[in-house]
């Protein structure tokens, strides 16, 4: 069947009233909860999952699609008002959304985080259903040791974000590693560094370390400043952005989009790789790179775009392949799994409808995001119009509540406690701590490729450097850190110049 | 000149190599395997060591060149925000969520400058009837709203 019958195939399934109506339900509930912060996507469709036992298979999907798009969309206007990452994708948006918002530019912000998320959405569904057969086939080349290489480059491309020591950035992100190894090791069966917890042997979780050290750290840091405010709501007034900030950002969407497209395809952790890379790669074109951080708008329109694009097209290899490629999709192999579909090549043959039905269904699920919170912002913006006294303690009880029902277990709020803690010297110390997140996400894949890797190669290191595609990852991750350092030492030199003249 | 001339990398460093000990020294145990077969400790122990090699340099670095110093340490609201999320971990499974957000949000406006404790009282009350809204009823999570000895109540 061609790509127009598939296509109207699709649509057929999609605009059925009632899956339009769970499309709706479903990015409504994703928005409504992923604006709290501490519950991103993943909790929200656990907690969600049960519900569509009691839907037809498309209906399901639909509807667990849209809480994903809903609860990212969520997260974003978090990170920008509140200077929290909803979900780990959207830790770049905090660096210059956030700026944004004590700019009192929170408007242009939310207004390019929906557009560029609709405008990426649009085309990343296209690109999967126009180009979804041959670019598996791509991603089938890819062995343990090109993943460990795209891995390595995507650390090192994290490295440039963080806006202070370089080191202390690698430090961070191996500390990551290291933190993301805690728990079973899947070829032995050994608990590492689980201190005979056996919560611990599960390793340790996602929401519990980043709600210690983002909230909780962030806002005891907020409190030693008398006169720190939290949330930025004074001037979103127009949602909004000005023709020459349109024209600042429309390449930048499309760069995020491209990005996010070919990484979502090809990496594990699609949305996050592609919205960091997004990121560098605005950085690096910018006329004035000193801009980022403080407030520059692509370096918001370029990473919500990837986000979202290496969101959607990490939808492929889960149809395709039947292999989840993060959290999310794990979810719903499982929410596949109760309607006893087995996700794989089949699934694009067998029921059509279920594939195409999805593909069609997810743009109308942007349609909706874009629809629903343009004007449903302001109401987000008023709930948060509230002083920071009495802000902060909700936030507060919100992640506590939210890291509890991650697993149903207090242990979970210790874990925040812990890295609330561990986030508030970080803070002191000048690290950041987005490149520990990342770490922390990648550890586990990236021991397991190093690990695959070096079996399939009978323990030959030069393996990395004999695959090309594996060669050109490892060259570019070197070229980008040479990159960085050269200037950095150039920098010192200056300092210490200026210091002893 | 004083030997410690940028004081947070310094300290970061130390603390970097602080946890590169620890995981080689825990991970101790782990079976190393070979470069083919990599054990448990393989993977670990790689990232020790690069932790305490790559600390050492930055806290060497903390010894050359110049930066600002350390901002104070105000222990005061941390420690009271994370206590106040430890009454609620010790109280939701036994006095309930309401209990356990009312003293949560009430211990943690003490940070607050700006603290009254009407204000807090009432804000925690609203706060707790919207997590039981939400999290109880809305999304179902297995928590007693009152304390069990009277009931628990669902």
């Amino acid at each position: 069947m061609d790509l127009f019958g598939n296509l109207a195939l699709g649509l057929g399934v999609a605009v059925t009233p009632l899956n339009l109506f769970y499309a709706f339900v479903g990015t409504l509930l994703g928005t409504l909860i992923g604006v709290l912060p501490g519950i991103g996507p993943v909790p929200t469709i656990a907690m969600l999952l049960p519900i569509t036992y009691y839907l037809p298979p498309v209906s399901a999907l639909i509807m667990l699609a849209g809480i994903y798009y809903g609860a990212s969309y969520g997260g974003s206007t978090n990170a920008i008002l509140v200077n929290i990452p909803g979900e780990i994708s959207s830790v770049v948006t905090v660096l210059d959304g956030h700026q944004m918002a004590r700019q009192g530019r929170a408007g242009a912000a939310l207004c390019v985080s929906a557009l560029g998320s609709f405008f990426a959405g649009y085309v990343a569904t296209v690109v999967i259903a126009a180009f979804a057969p041959p670019l598996v086939e791509l991603a089938l080349k890819f062995d343990a040791a090109e993943y460990f290489s795209l891995m390595v480059l995507g650390l090192l491309s994290a490295v440039v974000l963080a806006h202070g020591s370089v080191l202390k950035a690698i430090l961070m992100i191996i500390l990551g590693l290291l933190l993301g190894i805690v728990g079973t090791d899947v070829e032995s069966g050994m608990a590492r560094f689980s201190f005979e917890a056996p919560e611990l042997t599960d390793g340790i979780g996602f929401v519990g370390l980043a709600m210690g050290l983002f909230a909780f750290a962030e806002i005891a840091v907020n409190l030693e400043q008398k006169s720190g405010r939290h949330v930025f709501t004074e001037n979103v007034t127009g949602l909004w952005m000005t023709w020459a900030e349109f024209k600042q950002v429309f390449p930048a969407i499309l760069r995020g989009t491209a990005l996010g497209t070919m990484l979502g395809i090809l990496s594990g952790g699609g949305a996050t790789l592609s919205a960091f890379a997004s990121y560098t790669v605005e950085k690096k074109l910018a006329k004035d790179p000193s801009r980022f951080g403080k407030g520059a708008i692509e370096g918001v329109a370029g990473p919500e775009s990837a986000n979202n694009a290496g969101a959607q097209t990490s939808f492929i290899p889960l149809l395709r392949l039947g292999i989840p490629s993060n959290a999310v999709m794990a979810l719903m192999v499982g929410a596949l799994m109760i309607h006893n579909i087995q996700p794989g090549p089949q699934v694009m043959n067998k029921p059509p409808d279920l594939f195409w039905g999805l593909i069609v269904s997810m743009w109308i699920g942007n349609l909706m995001l874009v629809v629903l919170n343009l004007p449903l912002i302001g109401i987000w913006v008023k709930l948060l119009r509230v002083p920071y006294r009495l802000l902060y303690p909700a936030i507060v009880l919100i992640c506590t509540v939210g890291s509890y029902t991650a697993n149903n277990n207090v242990f979970e709020v210790w874990v925040a406690i812990a890295f609330g803690i561990l986030g508030y010297i970080f803070a002191k110390l000048g690290c950041e701590p987005a490149p520990l997140l990342l770490g922390f996400i990648l550890g586990p894949m990236l021991e397991e490729n190093l690990r695959r890797a070096l079996v399939l190669s009978r323990g030959d290191f030069t393996v990395f450097f004999r695959r090309p595609i594996s060669l050109t990852m490892l060259l570019m991750a070197a070229a980008l850190l040479i990159l960085i350092v050269v200037p950095a030492i150039r920098k010192k030199r200056e300092e210490v110049f200026v210091e002893e003249s | 000149m004083p030997l410690i001339r940028n004081p947070k990398d310094f300290a970061a460093g130390l603390l970097f190599m602080a946890f590169g000990l620890a995981a080689l020294v825990i991970a101790r145990s782990y079976p190393l395997g070979t470069a083919s077969r990599m054990g448990p400790g393989y993977f670990p122990r790689i990232l020790g060591i690069l932790l305490l090699g790559l600390g050492s340099l930055l806290s060497l670095s903390g010894c050359r060149s110049g930066g600002e110093p350390m901002s104070r340490w105000h222990w005061r609201p941390l420690s009271i925000v994370l206590l106040s999320v430890l009454v609620w971990g010790l109280a939701a499974q036994w006095l309930g969520l309401v209990v356990a957000s009312l003293a949560l949000v009430f211990v943690s406006s003490v940070a607050s400058d700006e603290f009254g404790w009407r204000e807090a009282l009432l804000s925690g009350a609203i706060q707790a009837a919207s997590m039981v809204a939400v999290f109880i009823y809305g999304l179902g999570v297995p928590l007693p709203v009152w304390p069990v000895f009277l009931g628990g109540g669902r």
